[in-house]
């Protein structure tokens, strides 16, 4: 049951709209409460094929040799597509807009970095077909040492994961491997403290389990253009990152989306888009490539889990003097959004609360498992769980009822947040004092006098004095740029042509390659 | 051996938007000869409504009724650039584009009905049932209905208006982590009540009590399916699921529905829902966005409320029976806190 409380920050609102504040029913009801609403797969397209991955068994092995002889004469299958078909085989999903190092390949190389990795795509008349072929391609793997604990992944000596990243760590501007906070001093703050509290918080990884997993059809369209029908979350995202690894012009694309099957943050990472693209323009046939529930599961990308350290110090009084926190985000074998979440969950410290001396140190970390990517929540979740479980631990501590000790060290307008902006428009202490009442739970009078409003500012806006350890030279000016165009190629590639035709004859044992000409080997060249 | 109640808080808040890129949405709107409406966007509505929100800010900052517009999106020929459904965006960042599409809209909706009814625009106001009125003097109206074909066939004007939403990017320092990393706030207070199994490690959900600050809640219907959905959603993760029961060890990761456990009808509880409205400066008519923080105070507050029933600290998720079970034999026994 929703109750709306228009008694509290009355004095802030309008509220003589008209359509502003109805429960107005959607616009969408009828289609979905009939089974008419259409989703990308609806659309069924004459003579469509059928595109399957062949995943890698092992979680992190080197690869001696992909034969396909075989499988390309199964019965039904159009093409076999490996690494070397993918114009542009290595991307970062935010180097759309200058964030991080192209670091993953559409189809495995000479590496792979994960269970499930995929190494060829098999387009075929139909998905038992493509199964059928799937199981007569060979691969020689030679496994190697793989590691799955952040902690031991960051070690000197660790099995490398990703060579773009040969600490196993993403690299913020250039030269840390993790994003650092600083407000005050903490070590001074514990010093003064009269309980000292240090807690280990760890994450799981979750699924994000839509009901419609990912999935998208790719068709030739007329004048050499092709449509796409995608389950994607961000129309444009996944559109200028299939233009960016197929290296045509982002105006090639007529992408269409629509109802989506559950999203949670699972379907930005455009798993799908570029090889039912690639397999269409290969073709020239529909090519329909959608993971199944397995494969979403396992291999799809999930809520990465991330391993958290905390110290406080706390005065007998309830007041939070001091935030130390350490934590590790775990990426798993390529970089995907977990960079950026690293950045959001340093700007979320220390939670909702005014503290004077705060500290942190957040690491994105390689290991070798699935990709982790965002999901609702990303970068916070984790950090919320973490600091609530550590707030009700400080209140039992010192002996405070765990509902007005959040009152008492809640944030309020005009404090200094320790990201060093002005809090504004804070209402933590009201939504404290709403549930309190709710839930029946008894606060002492004083308490429920609080207020966001008040008693904020003052010596709580200062910027207290922060010692810095020595600055590391950065090789390069910022990472991060506004610049959503990317540099054009040297050379413009022709589009494929849009005739279905036979796959040509391979060389017998193809050596390593990303396919693109610019990339002279698999890791290290960085296009800017 | 004994089942034990327990009651935990927890209170957060959480960023709308994402400082990435500078962030942008686009949204254009136009009517067509009948004083119909359309707002065309690239944005991806995944069930949570984005469709239905812009289409009532479209109508409030038109002056329209809300059946006179109608929201297309998802098509990258016809909508223009949006970054995506994520980071609870959705309803402030697009939300914006829309409204500042509307408002180029309206304006050469006004100077039309200026033109027609021979008054200056600055006097006409809408009355959001499809007319357009001279203030304080009703009967000196026309219909937006008359006002599109007078601008179509006779003025030569396009009622049309473009929208774009952008907070320029915000540097981060490397040494400090200083930053302008969110424009707005939202905020959360959630008390949950749990029972205890100490013989089997099961853990109930009984009831929860929250409260949720919004900025604006724009459609309350839609509000209250985001904070009861990612309350669900916030159970699962704290109680059932996960790929990687031993993380870090990656094995028995399950392959289906059958073998990846959520919360059944059964395992879910009453939860009363309060809403606190606090513009935010820079929100559609002060919204924020309830997308993704839902989820988050339900995790540490049922943990919270799991030490209040048996005295054992569940610092690891997902927190399944066997956790529970092992905390408590390694205590020697329930340890109920101080009823609350």
């Amino acid at each position: 049951m929703l109750e709306l409380r228009k008694d509290i920050f009355a004095d802030e609102r309008d509220d003589n709209l008209k359509e502003i504040g109805k429960g107005t029913q959607r616009q969408d009801m009828l289609g979905h409460v009939t089974g008419t609403s259409t989703y990308f797969d609806d659309h069924k397209l004459q003579g469509m094929l059928h595109l399957k991955v062949l995943r890698s068994p092992h979680a992190h092995a080197r690869l001696r040799r992909i034969d396909t002889m075989e499988a390309e004469r199964s019965p039904g299958v159009r093409r076999i597509i490996r690494g070397a078909d993918v114009p542009r085989n290595l991307n970062t999903l935010l180097s759309l807009i200058n964030f991080g190092k192209d670091d993953e390949p559409s189809l495995a190389v000479d590496k792979v970095r994960y269970k499930g990795e995929p190494i060829v795509a098999i387009v075929a008349d139909s998905p038992r077909e493509a199964f059928e072929a799937m199981a007569k391609v060979r691969v020689d793997y030679e496994p190697l040492p793989a590691v799955f604990d952040v902690e031991e992944a960051i070690k000197p000596g660790a099995p490398v994961v990703n060579e773009v990243y040969p600490k196993n760590t993403f690299i913020y501007h250039d030269v840390y491997d993790h994003q650092k906070l600083r407000f005050g001093d903490v070590e001074r703050g514990f010093a003064e403290a009269d309980h000292v509290l240090e807690q280990r918080y760890q994450m799981s990884p979750i699924e994000h389990a839509p009901t419609e997993t990912n999935g998208s059809i790719a068709a030739p369209d007329t004048n050499g253009r092709y449509v796409v029908y995608t389950s994607t979350q961000a129309l444009f995202f996944s559109l200028d990152t299939c233009a960016k690894i197929l290296d045509v012009p982002s105006n090639t694309f007529h992408f269409i989306g629509g109802t989506v099957g559950g999203g949670f943050g699972g379907k930005v990472d455009t798993l799908t888009e570029p090889l039912a693209i690639l397999g269409a323009m290969l073709t020239g046939r529909p090519v329909r490539y959608q993971l199944g529930r397995e494969e979403e599961m396992q291999f799809g990308s999930p809520r990465g889990a991330e391993r958290i350290y905390i110290k406080d110090g706390v005065m007998r009084d309830g007041r939070i003097v001091a935030r130390k926190i350490r934590a590790y985000f775990d990426s798993g074998a390529y970089t995907r959004l977990s960079s950026y979440a690293v950045v959001k969950c340093v700007a979320h410290l220390p939670g909702p609360y005014t503290i004077p001396n705060v500290h942190g140190d957040v690491y994105c970390v390689f290991t070798n498992r699935t990709p982790a990517t965002a999901m609702r929540g990303f970068g916070v979740t984790a950090m919320d769980f973490a600091l609530e479980c550590q707030m009700d631990k400080l209140a039992h501590l010192v002996g405070i009822d765990p509902m007005e000790f959040r009152i008492l060290n809640a944030y309020r307008d005009g404090d200094m947040k320790a990201h060093r902006r002005e809090a504004k428009n804070t209402a933590l202490i009201e939504c404290v004092q709403v549930a309190a009442e709710k839930a029946k739970w008894p606060l002492r009078e004083e308490m429920k006098r609080m207020s966001s409003r008040k008693d904020g500012g003052g010596s709580r806006a200062a910027i207290p004095a922060t010692p810095l350890e020595a600055v590391a030279q950065r090789a390069a000016v910022s990472q991060q740029r506004t610049t959503y165009d990317r540099a054009q190629p040297a050379t413009i590639q022709q589009p494929p042509p849009l005739t279905p035709t036979p796959p040509p004859p391979r060389p017998p044992a193809p050596s390593p390659s990303h396919g693109a000409t610019r990339f002279s080997s698999v890791f290290g060249t960085r296009r800017r | 051996m004994a089942k034990h109640r327990g009651r935990g808080i927890a209170s957060i808040n959480y960023p709308i938007g994402m400082n990435l890129g500078g962030d942008p949405s686009q949204a254009l709107v136009h009517s067509n000869p009948s004083g119909k409406f359309t707002v065309s966007m690239s944005s991806i509505d995944l069930g949570q409504g984005m469709k239905s929100v812009t289409r009532q800010i479209c109508a409030e900052t038109l002056g329209v009724p809300v059946e006179d517009v109608y929201v297309d999106t998802a098509d990258s020929d016809t909508g223009p650039h949006c970054m995506g459904s994520f980071a609870s965006r959705g309803t402030h960042r697009v939300g914006n584009a829309v409204m500042a599409a509307a408002r180029e809209a309206r304006g050469v909706m006004m100077e039309a009905a200026a033109e027609e009814l021979e008054v200056n625009a600055a006097d006409l106001e809408t009355d959001g049932r499809g007319n357009i009125h001279v203030k304080g003097a009703p009967h000196r109206s026309i219909s937006t209905k008359d006002v599109a074909i007078a601008a179509q066939f006779k003025q030569g004007k396009t009622i049309s208006g473009r929208g774009i939403f952008l907070v320029p990017l915000s540097e981060v320092n490397p040494e400090t982590g200083e930053m302008s990393p969110a424009t707005c706030y939202a905020h959360a207070c959630l008390v949950a009540e749990v029972e205890v199994d100490d013989e089997t490690g099961e853990v109930a959900m009984v009831r929860m009590d929250s409260a949720y600050e919004l900025g604006r809640a724009l459609n309350p219907r839609l509000v209250e399916q985001q904070l009861v959905g990612g309350a669900w959603m916030g159970i699962s993760h704290a109680l059932f699921e996960t790929p990687e029961p031993y993380y870090p060890n990656p094995a028995h990761g399950p392959r289906d529905f059958v073998e990846y456990l959520m919360p059944g009808p059964g395992d879910i509880c009453p939860h009363d829902i309060a809403v606190l409205e606090r513009p935010a400066a820079d929100g559609p008519f002060g919204a924020k966005g309830p997308g993704e923080m839902c989820a988050n105070p339900v995790l540490p507050a049922v943990a919270n409320a799991i030490f209040n029933a048996v005295g054992v600290r569940m610092d690891e998720l997902p927190i399944t029976p066997e956790k529970v079970l092992r905390a408590i034999k390694a205590q020697g026994g329930a340890r109920p806190q101080a009823r609350r």
